[in-house]
């Protein structure tokens, strides 16, 4: 048996850091049992020994009942964690010791680890956390989690730990303390009696989360709290974080000594006087967010891009290729494998190094501090938009993946801003859909390519700026949540916590190319190859696609694009939308070839489309329905069908709606 | 007053915070204990919301619950 160790901390204190220090790429996400918020473990050894390390989410108190908290708190309670590490950032004492001195009350083995020791350095402070130990009675181990400073101390100091639960501090004024012990005694309850009793005297109340017990008896308890109490001049639920605070500032006023004068300003605050100036914000965030597409979308992805495709083609499509042609395989199973398999994934695929980009300077934002100043710039023009500041954030994350986005939502503590934003985040273009607009921008768009492309990104903004305004209405009514946000220091990102985190959102894209569109790939493949009675045809409009996606193209032949080929690439796009590509691949039978010279699917585009009904389509697939991962996302997240269905339904909507605009619009002034 | 018509660079002091609430909690768990110094640091672009210092640290919040907030300036 090895040893369970949970990492417990406050945002923005290097937890993420720390957790990569701990146990390198050696991590494994998935999510908590019942919920979908993501958990990751990981494994790490000290002496041979094998220990496991949970990493719980950022969270400021135990107190608040926000999903996360509950989690953090049920992981801790549930007896499967043996030693605790709490993070603490030095140079936020005071806050992140509140959320310690909760965990001490918890009373399980524990260690603290003292991070940017090197910030408080340089500000010329310093902190005997050797007299901090002895007060709170828990051993505390300085690192520098950017540096991977004391990591093997600090597994060292956990592994010795184990089995120890520390005396707790006198946190609490004698009349308080008397209080608790009072409850304490009085409730019974065996697990975590302390916290529980805190909680109580803080909350009353006829409940104690979790336990059953009698409501009279809680009655008679609450009352006698109640006048107990009132030896403090504020309300009861305020007294015990003030008496926890109280306890903070004097045990940190004696543990720290300022060696040389504090200067006013830091190097943080210096860049912020810029970044989030009053004239000079708005510009500095437009400019990082032209930043943000130009690198990955402009120049340096595309060189990435066309060498990557190039190594595609001549590492793998056309040796693979050669061979089968070599062994004479019979035509439809070098069909399956080149147009359809190589085809498919290939075109995907080709889109990795972009996408790649655009994932790593997103983690570049959130790793700075700079989303948060974002969120900051625009809260009260999202409002206006029934919106938070905090959406901006699921809101940017949309143009990398709907999925993640929609995760990003828990920060959101209201639900119905959750709500809203979740059905508009799919309106911001995901790196998927950017495939589909590269291929038709190329194809009738030459001379202005980017304005195209940038032109339908702005028309998904416009469109979630505008369904914000109608739906905080109609659909969403309820009050708006609050902003108390935290402005971390900038931070310069550490390459290891980039890599690792660009890393697992690319992963994503690549298993989903492997995998998903894989198998969508050859099953569109047989279904454009072989008629209802499962004969090979000539001419795929005769196949099973053929004649379902005729049926369905007049749906869409008001917008301008009734051929049954586009028809059946939207039906593909909800597997994945980057299959939309790969599947006008597959139909027009350019398959591999579209990969390695997207001109050739150029060329049969546009028989079928004109470039208005081409930016028609372009607008379709930026709007409707997203893929079914998306979906499922949402429907987790939104934990209910009726409204997932209804944002889809509006999705839709609404696409066909503004296609129809476009195309029909287009025709009455003459374009087309 | 309250910390909403606290100007930017100046200091005050928290005497007490609004009706009982989840918010008034969450401010609190923030470190918005009465008697703690806070200092405004600036508005938002915009005009909402503002950015404080509080404990050695930044924090934004809406001016709405900034009103929330009483101060006695220092």
């Amino acid at each position: 048996m090895g040893l369970h160790i949970a990492l417990v901390g406050n945002p923005n204190s290097g937890k993420t850091t720390l957790f990569n220090d701990l146990t390198g790429s050696n991590q494994y996400v998935g999510n908590w049992p019942g919920v979908t918020v993501e958990k990751k473990t990981g494994k790490a050894k000290h002496d041979h020994l094998p220990i496991d390390i949970t990493d719980l989410p950022g969270i400021y108190s135990f107190s608040t009942y926000t999903l996360e908290e509950v989690i953090a708190r049920e992981f801790v309670e549930s007896g499967d964690v043996d030693v605790i590490i709490n993070i603490v950032d030095a140079s936020n004492i005071e806050r992140n010791l509140f959320l310690t001195l909760q965990l001490l009350e918890m009373r399980k083995p524990m260690v603290i680890a003292m991070n940017m020791m090197d910030v408080l350095k340089t500000r010329g402070t310093l902190l005997d956390c050797v007299a901090l130990s002895k007060q709170l009675n828990v051993p505390i181990v300085p690192i520098v989690a950017s540096k991977s400073q004391g990591i093997k101390e600090l597994l060292q100091t956990a592994v010795e730990q184990m089995g120890i639960i520390p005396p707790l501090p006198m946190i609490y004024n004698e009349q308080l303390e008397n209080v608790i012990v009072m409850v304490e005694k009085k409730l019974k309850i065996d697990v975590m009696s302390r916290m529980h009793a805190v909680r109580y005297v803080e909350e009353g109340g006829i409940a104690v989360l979790g336990h059953i017990i009698d409501p009279i008896f809680l009655a008679q308890l609450n009352e006698e709290v109640e006048k107990k109490i009132a030896f403090k001049n504020i309300d009861r639920d305020m007294v015990i974080s003030d008496e926890k605070y109280a306890f903070i500032t004097s045990l940190v006023k004696g543990v720290t000594t300022q060696i040389k004068e504090k200067e006013k300003y830091s190097l943080s605050d210096k860049i912020d006087t810029i970044v989030t100036h009053r004239i000079l914000a708005i510009p500095i965030f437009l400019l990082v967010m032209f930043g943000l597409f130009s690198l990955s979308f402009g120049p340096v992805g595309s060189f990435f891009k066309s060498n990557f495709e190039w190594l595609i083609q001549e590492g793998v499509i056309i040796p693979i290729s050669s061979l089968l042609e070599l062994l004479e395989v019979s035509d439809w199973l070098y069909s399956l494998v080149v147009d359809g398999v190589l085809g498919g994934v290939g075109s995907v695929l080709s889109f990795l190094p972009e996408i790649t980009i655009l994932f790593l300077t997103l983690s570049i934002l959130e790793d700075t501090g700079y989303m948060a100043r974002a969120a900051f710039i625009m809260d009260r023009l999202l409002r206006k938009f029934g919106l938070s500041g905090r959406s901006f954030i699921p809101m940017i994350m949309g143009f990398g993946c709907t999925v993640p986005a929609l995760m990003a939502t828990r920060t959101l503590e209201s639900e119905r801003d959750r709500r809203l934003t979740m059905m508009i985040t799919p309106f911001m273009s995901c790196g998927a859909r950017f495939p589909i607009y590269a291929v038709f921008a190329a194809a009738f768009f030459a001379n202005s390519q980017a304005t195209i492309v940038f032109s339908i990104y702005l028309l998904g903004i416009v469109i979630a700026v505008l369904s914000g305004i109608i739906l905080k209405r109609f659909v969403t009514k309820g009050k708006i949540s609050s902003f108390i946000m935290e402005l971390p220091e900038y931070r310069w990102p550490t390459p290891k916590n980039l890599l690792l985190h660009t890393w697992d959102r690319v992963r994503g894209f690549i298993i989903k190319a492997g995998t998903v569109i894989l198998v969508a790939m050859v099953i569109i493949w047989f279904l454009q190859s072989f008629d209802f009675s499962f004969r090979m045809v000539d001419d795929s409009v005769n196949s099973i696609f053929g004649i379902i996606g005729t049926k369905l193209a007049v749906i869409f032949q008001p917008l301008g694009f009734g051929d049954w080929r586009s028809a059946m690439s939207l039906i593909v796009g909800l597997v994945a939308k980057e299959a939309v590509v790969g599947t006008l691949g597959v139909l027009y039978g350019v398959g591999e070839a579209a990969v390695d010279n997207p001109e050739l699917l150029s060329a049969p585009l546009r028989t079928m489309f004109t470039p208005l009904s081409a930016y028609s389509f372009m607008a379709f697939t930026l709007l409707y329905m997203p893929c079914i991962a998306a979906f499922a996302a949402m429907k987790r997240e939104m934990n209910s069908w009726k409204w997932t269905l209804i944002a889809v339904s509006y999705q839709t909507t609404v696409a066909w709606l503004v296609a129809f605009a476009i195309y029909q619009g287009g025709l009455l002034i003459g374009l087309g | 007053m309250t910390l909403k018509d606290v100007k930017p660079g100046q200091v005050c002091v928290i005497e007490g915070i609004g009706k009982k609430s989840t918010l008034r909690k969450r401010i609190i768990d923030m470190g918005l204990t009465i008697g703690t110094t806070i200092e405004v640091r600036k508005l938002a672009p915009l005009g909402d919301p503002i950015e404080i210092l509080i404990r050695g640290y930044h924090l934004s919040l809406r001016k709405a619950e900034a009103a929330e907030v009483f101060v006695r300036l220092i």
